[in-house]
């Protein structure tokens, strides 16, 4: 186990640079998601990590080393790829056994790692397979028994669930949990899947256009979110977003009513607000309940025990996420509530918070 | 009603085959089988007129029929029993070999080069390569002449392998090839602590065989059958390699060519072999040339 640290970390391709200035600290046993859209950045900070890209500037320790200038395999970690990067001309123990290669271990000690590894995963029965033999899901396991067999100081995940089916990747994140948790090895994993993210992470690195929006554990993203991308970008579906401008008495909404909610504290802000309120905040107001939007139902999607409802409110479009086995109807008007903790202001211009922590 | 239908769809279906059948006999289909018919016996009877000669009497050889009217096995007896045969046949297996082992091991670290690694000059050095495929070997046989010469390669099996060595189809189509290897295999092995040149060997290489496998049937083929070089090279004729040694049966006087045919006969034995035991990685190499070009 080691912690990870990157210092003002830069790296550009050409005239382009696409990371600008990481900063951030992984502790000792953490397992950090990085979570963002296609080209955030986030792979690339996995990959000078790996030290398979050169930084163009800015300092990666892992532990307490400065590994800059360190090839791949000095730095005592191990990697699982998108595609598993399994070898087909190997059987599962050597693929397995391949990172052993150039350990000084004995051949016995070496096929011991393996088999010990294989039992962990549950694989023993499949190490003479070639991978062509094996199921998705049995090449991901592959692919992390071979990052384990090294026993590093840190494992490295590179959007690993991606190409599995949606039921599959369910019970692989569970196994990788709980990996996490038997072994206890730092972990950092990129996704961009953010309900991967919220399950999987200690901690969550949201990433956009090569900087970091925000640090944080699952629940801090999601409850505080720092800025509208964030706001948006975990959660789903998405938080509703309403602009509007800030006056006495609360928020005039953009072509809509007057919202009698303002911002709690006394952050100077342009006066352009942005709120935010996520769909399962939203509820059917019942007799009493401060009516906070009144729509028609444009689509409802069932979900078994619950729904999410499609409220067109003539100047905006907002979705709400309500129990129950019967839903409202499509072409119903409703009323809709949320409690006003549950909402979120946004300056609309620099697309910060308003709340104060 | 539904009787009706039955009926009718029975019908139907009966048409239906009929014009399956009708199709199979179609004037396109006709001409496209008859020209391939044509193309076929046009590529085998210089081999059937070959293996028939081996058969023949000098005195028959100017017959054109295929099936001699006195068959003899004494041009094989004469041809093994010349020592001169096996001598030749060996300089060709060492020749092809030696030149196949080095196309396969250098076009490969070449094309994977090229394909894997960026380094400046890199598209330079790649057209380069590419270039010399637009020149005809007629034309580099006088620089190879001269570097044989001034190298002192002259009647040597370095001066008849050296221009093989390295072929520059060889690298365009590894490098192709090499392109199909995914980028995550390569790192997952620098991690997993291997240098450069056991990624390529235990990790890249293992990943192209059936390329491999199509380069080294075609490099062995054509140095095999190679005649213009191994003929401007070597005059020694231990050192002749079987097609240059095989005109050796031409005199001044008069042609044998009961013995050309024979010799060459048995020429086509290894190749034969070596097509029969790798045909499916010959097709499948032209295939994916094909694809990939």
């Amino acid at each position: 186990m080691a912690s990870v640290e990157l210092k003002n970390l830069t790296k550009s391709f050409g005239k382009t640079e696409v990371l600008h200035g990481i900063d951030l600290v992984v502790k000792n046993g953490e397992f950090i998601v990085f979570v963002g859209p296609s080209g955030c950045g986030k792979s690339t900070t996995l990959r000078l990590l790996a030290g398979l890209e050169e930084a163009t500037s800015g300092d990666i320790l892992i532990g307490d080393q400065l590994v800059n200038n360190l090839e791949p395999k000095e730095r005592n970690i191990a990697m699982v790829f998108q595609n598993y990067a399994i070898y087909p001309h190997m059987s599962v123990r050597k693929n397995i056994g391949f990172g052993l290669r150039t350990s000084k271990l004995s051949k016995a000690d070496r096929e011991k790692r393996i088999d010990e590894v294989a039992e962990i995963l549950s694989m023993t029965e499949l190490l003479e397979r070639r991978p062509v033999q094996l199921s998705g899901g049995q090449r991901q396991r592959v692919a992390i028994g071979r990052a384990m067999v090294r026993d590093p100081s840190v494992f490295l995940f590179d959007e690993p669930l991606s190409n599995l089916d949606a039921q599959l990747r369910t019970q692989m994140r569970l196994e990788i949990k709980k990996l996490h948790q038997d072994v206890g090895t730092t972990i950092i994993f990129v996704t961009h899947d953010q309900v991967e993210a919220m399950t999987l992470a200690d901690r969550i690195v949201i990433m956009k256009d090569g900087h970091i929006q925000q640090v944080g554990t699952p629940s801090e993203v999601y409850q505080h979110p720092k800025n509208i991308f964030v706001a948006q970008f975990i959660g789903a579906p998405s938080m509703n977003m309403l602009t509007g401008k800030q006056v006495k008495t609360g928020v005039q909404l953009d072509g809509g009513p007057l919202l009698k909610v303002l911002p709690t504290n006394k952050t100077q802000n342009s006066g352009n607000i942005t709120i935010g309120i996520r769909p399962n905040a939203l509820t059917l107001a019942k007799d009493g309940d401060d009516v906070l939007f009144e729509g028609k139902i444009t689509i409802v999607e069932p979900l078994g025990a619950e729904a999410l409802i499609y409220v067109d409110l003539g100047y905006a479009n907002v979705i709400a996420h309500v129990p129950g086995y019967t839903p409202p109807k499509t072409g119903e008007m409703v009323k809709l509530t949320a409690p006003q903790q549950e909402i979120h202001f946004f300056d609309t211009e620099s697309g910060l918070t308003l709340r104060q922590d | 009603m539904s009787q009706t239908k039955f009926k009718a769809s029975q019908a139907s279906l009966g048409r239906g085959s009929t014009y399956a059948y009708k199709n199979s006999l179609k004037p396109a289909s006709v001409i496209r089988w008859t020209l391939l018919f044509m193309g076929g016996i046009l590529m085998i009877m210089p081999i059937i007129y070959l293996l028939s000669t081996s058969f023949k009497w000098p005195h028959e050889i100017y017959n054109l029929q295929i099936i001699p009217d006195e068959p003899t096995l004494d041009n094989y007896a004469y041809v093994l029993e010349d020592g001169r045969f096996f001598t030749w046949f060996g300089n060709s297996a060492i020749v092809a070999i030696c030149t196949t082992v080095s196309s396969v091991i250098f076009d490969s670290l070449v094309g994977y080069t090229l394909c894997k690694f960026e380094f400046k000059g890199k598209t330079f050095v790649f057209i380069a390569i590419l270039s010399t495929l637009m020149i005809p070997t007629e034309m580099l046989i006088i620089p190879w002449y001269t570097m044989a010469v001034d190298f002192g390669w002259i009647n040597s099996y370095w001066g008849i392998m050296f221009p093989g060595m390295m072929t520059a189809f060889g690298t365009f189509l590894m490098k192709q090839f090499f392109e199909s290897v995914p980028d995550e295999f390569l790192e997952a092995a620098r991690i997993d602590g291997l240098n450069e040149f056991q990624i390529w060997w235990s990790v890249a290489m293992p990943l192209v065989t059936p390329a491999l496998s199509a380069l080294a049937i075609f490099i062995f083929l054509g140095n095999w059958t190679a005649f213009i070089w191994p003929l401007i090279v070597t005059n020694d004729p231990v050192l002749y390699t079987l097609p240059v040694g095989l005109t050796t049966f031409s005199v001044e006087q008069s042609v044998e060519w009961e013995l050309i045919m024979t010799g060459a006969a048995l020429a086509t034995i290894p190749t034969l072999i070596v097509f029969l035991v790798f045909q499916r990685y010959i097709i499948r190499g032209v295939v994916m040339t094909g694809l990939k070009g």
